[in-house]
């Protein structure tokens, strides 16, 4: 899979996300920052990502995708 | 006993059960690796399931917590989460508080 296309898998699955997406096409890292994380506990937010994303992963076609979630203010907070 | 019968009883029988690629001693992908590497910090007991030994543990395994990859951990019975969510856990403290 393209960086391009996980992207985008994952920005049209969650509401007002932005996703950073990094990878070598088997195995991917994403940065997802999404208003709808506030208050889940982190396996609920993955949960959601991984939804998004669950065709592909389930065809082998996405193999790993490690994430890392945060709502807008912790994104802030962290660059800050 | 169906497979997700033999997980659940894995899950109960044992307070820190990790489901990973390979061993303790020889972890089979980089994630698995990062988990037990995290748990050895902990300095937690804990048993491991090595889902490359058993293809129906392997594919079950993400139906019993709807999550898509391995390693898993589950400690008294409840999913943890994958290598990510442990290395967050472990930073925060967390992880270490919820071993001991």
């Amino acid at each position: 899979m393209e960086i391009d296309a996980v992207r985008a898998l994952i920005e049209a699955g969650l509401d007002q996300c932005e996703a950073h997406v990094e990878g070598d096409g088997r195995h991917f890292e994403a940065v997802v920052i999404c208003p709808a994380f506030q208050g889940k506990s982190m396996v609920r937010q993955h949960r959601m990502v991984y939804a998004a994303v669950k065709e592909q992963m389930d065809s082998g076609l996405l193999h790993a995708l490690s994430l890392r979630t945060f709502t807008p203010e912790t994104w802030a907070a962290r660059k800050g | 006993m169906t497979v997700q019968d033999r997980i659940q009883l894995l899950v109960n029988s044992h307070k820190v059960v990790l489901f990973m690629k390979g061993d303790r001693l020889f972890p089979q992908c980089g994630f698995s690796g990062k988990a037990i590497q995290v748990l050895d910090a902990c300095g937690a007991e804990f048993d491991t399931v090595n889902v490359l030994l058993d293809n129906e543990i392997r594919q079950g395994i993400k139906e019993f917590s709807s999550w898509p990859t391995v390693p898993q951990l589950y400690v008294n019975g409840e999913f943890v989460g994958g290598s990510d969510i442990l290395l967050n856990l472990y930073e925060s403290g967390e992880l270490q508080r919820m071993l001991s």
